[in-house]
């Protein structure tokens, strides 16, 4: 079977997000960007699958601007076999959004017949946390989100996901879209020998309208603001000051 | 305007706090009609009936709602849904699984994790783990909104909303339910505890962590955790606070051994007062903490507890 695997190009995790002085978002010009890391999970995920004799081909897919690319040669140096780049901006401030990256990964999947997609749960830019459950919907296909264990067997993909009170596993048939949480594995990092063979991997490039999809923005960012910012307090001196202020706030 | 809210009913068990808040930021609207789906509906709809100004309670009482899988809960709701022009949802993991679903069956965008509701088309949300606000407008014909909780109070139960049972038509050919391991605990929830204590990776192990629910216990508080005590087994997963554990904004959140990561702080730097506890004056924790302790935790927490 084959695995298609979503990968975003975001802001480092590393790097604070700072907002631009005119309000218009946040600044993205000469900062460090990396795959999301939810992404690298799912893909690491992929990779293993793979590793474990359950599936033949393992497709990246990055939707976004031209240097995208970079993320797939990552995606492609990790363990992925090939690339397909979407561009659908070419402004990095553009985000695409979750809903038009549904449509343009269906009508990849509709051309691939991968069995599985493996998509990180959420993207720690826009921390939206829905392409996996829209691309789902699209495809009539089943939903697994927020997985922590992924067992692949013949008919059916038996996921367990990290849910508010605690732990739900459930099977879903294949073709599935599921969702990875942080705590499935951790990614591996891509050797020198392999960073050279990826460069040797195919990457297609093509643009939505390819694939007959339109880039549409429903959310029309109107500002961006800081947060209001939380003043370093009082360090206090001993236990004692400090059951004080427990005290205080507990409220009786 | 028609506003509908998904209630969160996890077996028949209502989350009234996590719907009670979502009511509430609903209600910045107008009035609302709640819609109670789930294996058993007699208890959770009469709860939310009480809710105030919520008009009529939908209730869809069917096995299949049991676990609110996402593509029976979406697929099945798509008539009653339908007519209305607001959803909102608590952006807990229900209302991450669904919306989304029903915003790709609909077409329509989602817009998570809503802080503030602006007016029938605008809203102010979190983005790159709350390190910006951003104020969007939706063009959409429906708003599909899952709601940050923490955000908003549970409203009054002064309410006496109608109950009304609507059809059921459906079936779940996708996904099966297997099993649940829920943590219990007699402690309060999580995201609406008013006292929160939690431990990180300076807690050191499992058994240590006994430590932090000690104080936990004596303080009447919920037990939460940095993502690297739950990564290293020192808690259950359902304890973890952050960008991608839960939000909470109790009147005091007490963190020890806990640096103060970006990815941490999202899911805490609303509360209302902020105690931490490390050995490393230069720890990011001290930056937003009201009350901050240089000491080692082991030595401080159990004379803390002793002395509360
Ligand atoms: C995509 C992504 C999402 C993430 N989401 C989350 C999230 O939701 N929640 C979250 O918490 N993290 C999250 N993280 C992880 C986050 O970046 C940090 O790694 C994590 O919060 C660190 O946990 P910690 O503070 O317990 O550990 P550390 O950073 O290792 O800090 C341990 C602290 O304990 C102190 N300490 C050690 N021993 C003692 C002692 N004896 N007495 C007193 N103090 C002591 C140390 O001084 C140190 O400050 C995420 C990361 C990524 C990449």
């Amino acid at each position: 079977m084959k695995i298609l695997v979503p990968v975003k190009r975001v802001l480092d995790y590393n790097v604070k997000a700072r907002v631009k002085a005119d309000g218009s978002g946040i600044d993205l010009a000469n900062v460090k960007m990396s795959m999301n890391p939810f992404d690298e999970i799912a893909l690491e995920e992929a990779i293993r699958i793979k590793e474990k004799g359950n599936a033949e081909e393992i497709i990246a897919v990055s939707i976004g601007v031209q240097q995208n690319q970079e993320t797939l040669r990552t995606a492609l140096a990790m363990g992925a076999d090939r690339a397909i780049l979407v561009v659908a901006t070419d402004d990095v401030h553009n985000d695409i959004e979750p809903l038009t990256v549904a449509n343009i990964l269906a009508a990849i999947a509709l051309k691939e017949g991968p069995s599985l997609i493996l998509c990180g749960k959420q993207a720690i830019d826009n921390d939206f946390n829905a392409t996996a459950q829209m691309l789902s919907a699209k495809l009539k296909w089943s939903q697994a989100t927020f997985a922590s264990e992924i067992d692949v067997k013949e008919d059916n993909v038996r996921v367990t996901r990290e849910v508010d009170g605690g732990l739900q596993t459930i099977d879903a048939k294949i073709p599935a879209v599921v969702s990875v949480d942080l705590r499935l594995n951790e990614p591996r990092y891509a050797s020198l020998p392999n960073i050279m063979k990826a460069k040797r991997k195919p990457l297609e490039e093509i643009n939505p309208a390819d694939l007959g999809v339109e880039v549409t923005q429903r959310l029309k960012v109107i500002k961006t603001k800081e947060p209001d910012s939380r003043e370093a307090g009082l360090i206090l001196e001993n236990i004692d000051q400090l059951v004080e202020k427990i005290q205080e706030n507990v409220g009786g | 305007m028609k506003i509908l809210v998904l209630a969160e009913i996890n077996n028949g068990e209502l989350a009234e706090d996590q719907t009670s808040k979502t009511v509430s930021a609903a209600s910045t609207l107008g009035k609302v009609d709640v819609l109670c789906a789930s294996n058993q509906c007699s208890d959770a709809s009469t709860n939310i009936a009480k809710m105030e100004n919520v008009e009529n309670v939908l209730v869809l009482e069917d096995v299949l709602f049991a676990e609110s899988l996402a593509e029976s809960y979406s697929e099945t709701l798509m008539d009653t849904i339908n007519s209305y022009s607001h959803i909102f949802a608590p952006s807990s993991s229900f209302g991450k699984n669904v919306l989304p679903r029903i915003g790709g069956m609909l077409d329509v965008m989602v817009i998570s994790d809503v802080s503030k509701v602006i007016s029938e088309d605008t809203f102010e949300r979190p983005v790159y783990a709350g390190n910006a606000i951003q104020t969007v407008q939706s063009i959409d014909k429906v708003k599909l909104i899952s709601v940050r909780t923490s955000n908003y109070s549970a409203v009054p139960s002064t309410g006496s909303a109608d109950i009304k049972k609507i059809d059921c038509k459906g079936n779940n050919p996708l996904t099966t339910f297997i099993e649940n391991k829920m943590q219990t605990s007699d402690r309060p929830e999580l995201t609406s505890a008013k006292v929160v204590v939690s431990g990180g990776r300076g807690v050191g192990s499992k058994e240590n962590f006994e430590i932090i629910e000690g104080l936990a216990d004596k303080l009447g508080a919920a037990v939460g955790a940095s993502r690297a005590a739950v990564d290293s087994g020192f808690a259950p997963n359902d304890w973890q606070v952050g960008q991608t554990g839960k939000v909470v904004a109790p009147d005091l959140y007490v963190a020890v051994g806990i640096s103060g990561a970006i990815q941490h702080l999202a899911g805490m730097k609303d509360s209302k007062v902020i105690v931490a506890i490390n050995k490393d004056e230069e720890a990011p924790i001290f930056q937003v903490a009201d009350f901050g302790l240089v000491d080692d935790l082991f030595k401080a927490v159990p004379e803390i507890e002793k002395k509360v």
